[in-house]
């Protein structure tokens, strides 16, 4: 986010009054259609989800002002720390390990050898993959009958386990997809900022002779770190905004065990028609993404290394 | 680089690709596959029978959802790409008060989560009586801080000395917006057009909120209305409609990787 210091540092141009009312008005209106569109669709929804979650309120609009009622209520409720808790290990099961096995997919396309290309194109192709179809792939993956994983267990002998019907396993399966469907998109943002690396770091490496991990330690990740930050950011952010698995794949069952929190908000707000618990919930949600997104910036701004 | 070392890491990347690829694999093979060899728990089709291919379109309106996949997709990436555009020259271009609370305020919208506001929004798209048509489907998404960066991004390389002989020689600046920026850009649009339509082809939670009929959805819901039909009957179809689904969007990116790899990691990082 170096853009918003560079903005500010530009000198104001020293115009005629007359000229720079004028240009006031004509860069206000370039900026006009943006404006009214994140008014309507971002920060006026934002509000209005606060101002429900203080509310009981059906789908038509609040009836009864409740103070916290709804937090209370969800606080408190078995069902919402089922889905903080399905949440906070979904988050856990997927994100480092996905980031992880994309930048291990990375380092092992970053050599120019003949015929990369096409890895490239292969390791990068879930991210042209819809969650839709993702989903219905791996749930017929994951049929005890007659799926792929079922018949790899009784060739190797082993017993046939109910995927998605087993509350021990469920979350773990669907972060399992999840993890496939999200490397695609990692690992093109970390080839590109292993790309963007000096090569010239690495020629002084060469002639120092030093060895592949002392280099990878001392140049290849230090250098894309702010690569990884971003990353990491973005995939958080994503692993808590999951939906679409959850509802083709478990439906937030077993026993809520995959019940993750914006299918808990969908959940009460569309089929319960409590839209003031779904807004508290929003709400939570609202701040956990903002503060996972503050802490990562400070914590970056520290630790990060900037070419 | 030895060639002992060369062949290993082929051997790794193939077997990389075996694994990372297999799904795609699988739902491509079984697509082909009738039901007996299905259950069967076949990896390969005996034949290539294109008879799922044809069931699929008589279980599901699968025809008009792909229209309405294509034609959502487009519009709203057209629409991205001329709203973000606009935003990204007035940020580089022009300087006038209040500039810097706006840029503050599109990053401020990169931080509250789409899900986080989406009771509010299918309300307001209802009461404007956007469900179920395209309107509702495309027009909340025209606005994107995320492309406005991008773009901007590539807009900053545009030497300085280009707005200023434009001003000099009396080109109004939409002009100059429309017949100079745009075109020398064109590399950044495609980008984020590429980028844009992947996002709404394979948009899945919005669908779902605001259509209900036949006539308006997309083929995301329809995978879903398709899996619930045919669940532990007909796989063999089912994984037909899925290869529809995913093939155009897999075409785009196979073409468009590298743009899109470099676009994408210039847009986030800089």
């Amino acid at each position: 986010m170096n853009a918003a210091r560079e903005l500010q540092s530009v000198p104001a141009e020293e115009q005629q009054p007359s000229k720079s009312r004028f240009a006031f008005l004509e860069g206000w209106l370039y900026l006009l259609p943006s404006i009214v569109l994140f008014g309507v669709f971002v920060f006026y929804p934002m509000f209005r989800t606060i101002y429900l979650s203080f509310f009981l309120a059906d789908q038509i609009g609040p009836f009864e002002f409740a103070g916290l009622e709804n937090y209370h209520y969800i606080l408190s409720s078995d069902s919402f720390q089922s889905s903080i808790k399905a949440t906070v290990l979904f988050v856990l099961f997927t994100v480092p390990a996905t980031i992880i096995l994309a930048l291990f997919l990375a380092l092992l396309t970053s050599e120019k050898i003949m015929g990369i290309g096409i890895f490239r194109t292969f390791f990068s192709s879930t991210m042209g993959m819809s969650v839709a179809a993702s989903s219905v792939i791996w749930m017929f993956m994951y049929n005890p009958s007659i799926g792929v994983f079922s018949k790899v267990a009784e060739w190797l002998g082993l017993p046939v386990i109910q995927w998605l019907q087993n509350p021990d396993y469920a979350l773990l399966a669907v972060s399992l997809s999840t993890i496939w469907m999200s490397t695609g998109f990692a690992y093109l943002i970390i080839l590109g900022g292993l790309q963007n690396i000096d090569p010239h770091l690495y020629e002084n490496a060469r002639v120092a002779g030093v060895s592949y991990f002392y280099q990878l330690r001392r140049i290849t990740l230090p250098m894309l770190s702010p690569t990884l930050f971003f990353i990491v950011t973005v995939s958080f952010i994503n692993a808590f905004q999951t939906f679409g698995q959850i509802d083709i794949l478990t439906k937030g069952g077993p026993v809520e065990s995959t019940n993750v929190i914006v299918y808990s908000i969908y959940k009460d707000a569309f089929i319960n028609n409590d839209v003031g618990s779904a807004s508290a919930q929003a709400v939570i949600l609202f701040f956990c993404v903002l503060a996972l997104t503050v802490l990562q910036f400070k914590l970056g701004e520290r630790k990060v290394h900037y070419q | 680089m030895t060639s002992t070392k060369r062949i290993s890491l082929y051997a790794v990347l193939i077997i990389c690709t075996a694994v990372m690829m297999f799904p795609i694999f699988y739902a491509f093979s079984i697509s082909f596959m009738d039901g007996e060899e299905v259950l069967d728990g076949q990896l390969l089709p005996s034949s290539f029978s294109l008879t799922n291919y044809a069931e699929v379109f008589e279980k599901v309106p699968l025809l008009t959802y792909l229209i309405n996949s294509f034609a959502t997709s487009a519009i709203v990436m057209i629409g991205q790409l001329l709203v973000s555009s606009l935003a990204a020259f007035a940020f580089v271009f022009m300087k006038f008060k209040g500039r810097d609370f706006v840029f503050f305020l599109f990053i401020s919208t990169m931080m509250i989560p789409w899900e986080a506001t989406m009771v509010p929004n299918f309300m307001t798209v209802q009461s404007l009586g956007w469900t179920n048509n395209y309107v509702g489907l495309t027009i909340p998404f025209f606005a994107l801080a995320f492309g406005t960066f991008l773009l901007r991004q590539h807009f900053k390389t545009i030497p300085k000395e280009l707005y200023e002989a434009s001003q000099v020689a009396g080109i109004s600046r939409f002009r100059f917006f429309w017949n100079v920026i745009l075109p020398v850009s064109r590399s950044s649009l495609v980008t984020l057009g590429i980028y844009s339509f992947l996002t709404n082809w394979n948009m899945y939670l919005w669908p779902l909120l605001v259509t209900n009929t036949e006539s308006a959805r997309t083929v995301q819901i329809g995978l879903k209305q398709l899996q619930t039909q045919e669940i532990a009957s007909d796989w063999g179809v089912v994984m037909a409609g899925v290869v529809i689904v995913i093939l155009p969007t897999l075409i785009l990116l196979f073409a468009g990787q590298k743009k899109l790899q470099k676009g994408l990691t210039q847009g986030a990082l800089k």
